[in-house]
């Protein structure tokens, strides 16, 4: 693997995170419980994607064939896609919406912590913008995980079935590949499982305060990130997604 | 308009309502805690509700295509937008709350039918361009109202007006620069915008309401200042500014009788099927089930979350008075 390869893999990676699940937050728009998480939620899509503009624009340009982030999000088929499996995970009810959330903003922010000391100038500048927006997703986040968990009896068991149910999403996030060792040693990403303390102390607090127990085991699905194998649901995702830009090839919007 | 058909309640002759009126007619603003008509606060919690309830309602017909939307910038304009319009039901629904009445009552009279919402979210968006279209008529037409509303004799409602008319009128310029986009792109663009037009034109024409003349609530309501213009007035400022602006998009305007008229210095331009619009009132227009569907739906489904947030707050409040 070639240095630009994995640095292009590596962008597609952090793009990739915030264009799916900004994408599937975005599927809330005026159907929230409340009206102030309806902005909330809106707010948060919007951060994402603004997020994803960056990202993508960066690989685009590390990439050299002249692609947009554009062309990147619109283009490209499932097997080229690099998230995460957790951020393709379905909607669910708001509870489960909300974990998905806490989990990878938790992440979010601990890779974001690090990558603003990245030895890329460009990895440092965006990491340092997103951070003060994931830092708000992740208080929101987790406030509303603990106000559920923490509420009545059902919006308890709600919330432990979601995280029972996206627990084994986690681990991908921390399980470094080629292209993780491939970024660390060029020093432009941290090491994936020196996050992990961290991330294990940040919501070991949250889940402990919101009366949730974390399921006693390490078993992680895989082949988001490396594109070998998403779910059945990032399909759908991108039928949506990119139907505008497959109907009609060529046209500028 | 977002609020429309508004019934009016009537006033009294006594000396407070005398001195009530002298107030408005000097260009005071009243506040929350000045004595009022019941009249005249129960006609602004109508008011302020149904545009209240337009915004939020008005949330999903954009909602529709912000998973489809053709770039990330596009995308993220509409979030934002539709981000504004939650906003301004927030907004508009404190505003309601200074006259005695909760978020709460109002969202359940939204949900149960007894209180309406603007026509114009009765009908369907097909096409991207319609993106374009309702930012362009349907907040277009909202400005219209609500820039004169701004001066409103109420308070809270003035304020919240002069917050909410700069967001819609870059939402105007947004829609317009879609409807730019797609009239000078590819032919299948150049024909959804047109397709657009020729839906939204006349339900857009609709949202002012009908000509005052049969309208028996616009007159105590202007007296009140808590309505400004005539239906018929906003009416014809509109065709007047978005006629010139469908010929620079060179799209055409739905209309075989619309003429420019020297002697009124406006365009003479066709009324729209009032049938029709008294049809959507009453729950017949195209999308009515499906969105009081959804907001019933987003409410009920909601209910376990709001029930867990209030029961959190409350376990907190308690422990911290232990604490103590
Ligand atoms: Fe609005
Ligand atoms: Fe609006
Ligand atoms: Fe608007």
């Amino acid at each position: 693997m070639t240095d630009t390869t994995a640095y292009f893999e590596f962008l597609c990676r952090m793009g990739d995170n915030t264009l799916v699940l900004g994408h599937r937050v975005s599927e809330w728009c005026g159907h929230a419980p409340i009206l102030e998480e309806d902005i909330a939620l809106a707010n948060t899509a919007l951060d994402m994607i603004g997020q994803t503009q960056m990202w993508l624009g960066l690989a685009g340009e590390v990439e050299g064939e002249g692609r947009s982030a554009d062309d990147i999000a619109m283009l490209r088929d499932a097997w080229d896609f690099r998230n995460c499996l957790l951020c393709e995970q379905p909607n669910g009810d708001f509870g489960q919406t909300m974990m998905r959330q806490f989990l990878f903003d938790a992440w979010h922010l601990a890779m974001l912590t690090e990558l603003q000391n990245s030895s890329e100038q460009r990895v440092a500048e965006i990491a340092a913008k997103a951070i003060k927006e994931v830092q708000y997703h992740v208080e929101r986040s987790g406030d509303t995980v603990i106000a559920l968990g923490d509420g009545t009896a059902q919006s308890h068991e709600r919330m432990q079935k979601a995280l029972n149910l996206l627990w084994p999403y986690v681990g991908e996030l921390f399980t470094p590949d080629a292209v993780d060792t491939a970024m660390a040693e060029a020093g432009i990403a941290p090491d994936l499982t020196k996050l992990r303390v961290g991330f294990d102390t940040h919501i070991g607090q949250v889940l402990s305060e919101a009366t949730l127990a974390i399921p006693d085991s390490n078993f992680a699905h895989q082949g988001g990130k490396s594109g070998f194998q998403h779910s059945e649901h990032l399909g759908h995702i991108l039928t949506q997604m990119q139907w505008l830009q497959r109907a009609y090839p060529g046209a500028s919007w | 308009m977002y609020a429309q058909m508004v019934k009016s309640e009537s006033t009294d002759e006594s000396a407070e309502a005398i001195a009530f009126q002298a107030r408005i007619d000097a260009g005071e603003k009243i506040e929350p805690k000045d004595w009022m008509p019941a009249g005249y606060r129960k006609t602004l919690i109508r008011q302020m509700g149904q545009h209240a309830h337009s915004e939020i309602v008005g949330q999903l017909p954009e909602g529709n295509w912000i998973t489809r939307a053709p770039t990330l910038e596009r995308k993220a304009i509409l979030l934002a937008k539709v981000q504004d319009e939650a906003g301004h039901g927030l907004y508009l629904y404190c505003g309601a709350e200074t006259l005695g009445v909760t978020r709460d009552e109002l969202t359940e009279m939204l949900l149960d039918g007894r209180m309406k919402y603007s026509s114009i979210f009765n009908y369907p968006t097909l096409t991207w361009a319609d993106m374009g279209a309702v930012g362009w008529l349907v907040d277009g037409a909202a400005i219209m109202n609500q820039v004169p509303l701004q001066r409103t004799s109420y308070g809270p409602y003035a304020r919240a007006m002069v917050r909410i008319c700069k967001e819609e009128s870059f939402h105007q310029r947004q829609g317009y620069d879609i409807m730019m986009k797609m009239a000078n792109g590819t032919p299948a663009q150049k024909k959804m915008a047109q397709d657009a037009l020729n839906r939204l034109w006349f339900p857009s024409l609709m949202m002012f309401g009908p000509s005052d003349a049969e309208s028996t609530h616009s007159e105590q309501s202007m007296k009140w200042k808590i309505k400004m213009n005539t239906n018929d007035e906003l009416r014809q400022k509109f065709v007047d500014q978005t006629v010139p602006q469908a010929e620079y998009l060179g799209l055409t305007v739905p209309d075989k009788t619309l003429k420019w008229n020297d002697e009124k210095g406006g365009y003479d331009f066709a009324e729209p099927n009032w049938d029709e619009f008294f049809e959507v009132l009453k729950g017949n227009g195209p999308c009515n089930t499906e969105r009081l569907a959804a907001r019933n739906k987003a409410w009920d489904d909601g209910k376990w979350v709001r029930d867990g947030m209030m029961a959190h707050a409350e376990k907190r409040k308690i422990r911290k008075v232990a604490a103590e």
